[in-house]
């Protein structure tokens, strides 16, 4: 008896819901980011679990699906390094990290 | 035993994914979405997907989580103090989220599809590292070539924003 396709992608959307219960609940802007980084994750985890339940032809996991994965990797840590420059040059400008305080395009 | 595994695995990331929402403190959250990545990757151990477990833990719960914590310590911030509750952000965020929930079990619960134990794979196992890398550089030569720019480009972008002044 082993987990099942559903099982994978049950965790993997519970763990999406906590990342977005991250970016809607929180009004720490590291923490959002965090949470944004938890979906990208669970997105990971339900590509590797379909790359693992469907076999290619020759019997062998999809590889697509992992590359698609490492590509996801690579833009998360390129997004993650621009991100926080720009919560760094917001710190600088605003002095703080919090969103309701930066309500400068608020109507 | 597998099933447990499973289970087991994804109930401590769930449980420290939980955690970084609810913590107050930051760096408390940061330490807990490193632990939440180092379950991540014993569950794509579990998919027998071992090169993309090694790249989880050592650009995840490595370089990335030591960025968060090198911020974190740059701005040097207190923990969260009390601020009053905004209700109805709260209401129309647990909304969303109880909807998602809710259509998401159902997908998930009603397709027979979905319902399938894991298949043999062929014997013998070929090399993970040595798989992934063919498919990359066979078939994805271009996109990776550009995600090498796109990474130039996120560190020249990365040292412009972070200037003092820009002249």
């Amino acid at each position: 008896m082993t987990a099942t396709l559903a099982n994978y992608l049950l965790v993997s959307g519970v763990l999406f819901a906590i990342g977005l219960a991250g970016v809607l609940l929180r009004r720490n802007l590291l923490i959002i980011f965090m949470g944004l980084e938890l979906m990208l994750n669970a997105a990971n985890l339900s590509l590797v679990a379909f790359s693992r339940f469907h076999l290619t032809m020759d019997g062998y996991p999809a590889y697509n699906a992992q590359t698609f994965v490492f590509f996801i990797i690579t833009v998360a840590a390129a997004e993650v390094a621009v991100g926080l420059a720009v919560i760094v040059a917001l710190f600088r400008a605003k002095q703080t990290v919090h969103v309701e305080d930066l309500d400068g395009l608020k109507f | 035993m597998q099933l447990a595994l499973f289970w087991i695995f994804s109930t401590l990331m769930l449980l420290f994914g939980g955690l970084v929402v609810f913590l107050r403190n930051p760096v408390s959250s940061a330490m807990s979405l490193v632990v939440c990545f180092i379950w991540m990757a014993a569950l794509f151990v579990t998919l027998d997907a071992y090169f993309i477990a090694v790249i989880q833990v050592l650009v995840y719960a490595g370089a990335v989580m030591v960025l968060f914590l090198f911020i974190i310590m740059l701005l040097d911030l207190k923990g969260d103090q009390a601020r009053p509750v905004n209700l109805s952000a709260w209401a129309g965020g647990g909304l969303v989220l109880f909807g998602f929930l809710s259509v998401l079990a159902k997908v998930i619960g009603s397709d027979p599809r979905l319902a399938i134990q894991k298949p043999q794979m062929a014997m013998p196992p070929l090399d993970d590292v040595q798989a992934v890398g063919a498919v990359l550089f066979r078939n994805f030569s271009l996109p990776f070539q550009m995600i090498g720019v796109l990474l130039l480009v996120a560190t020249v972008g990365v040292v412009l924003l972070s200037r003092r002044e820009i002249k």
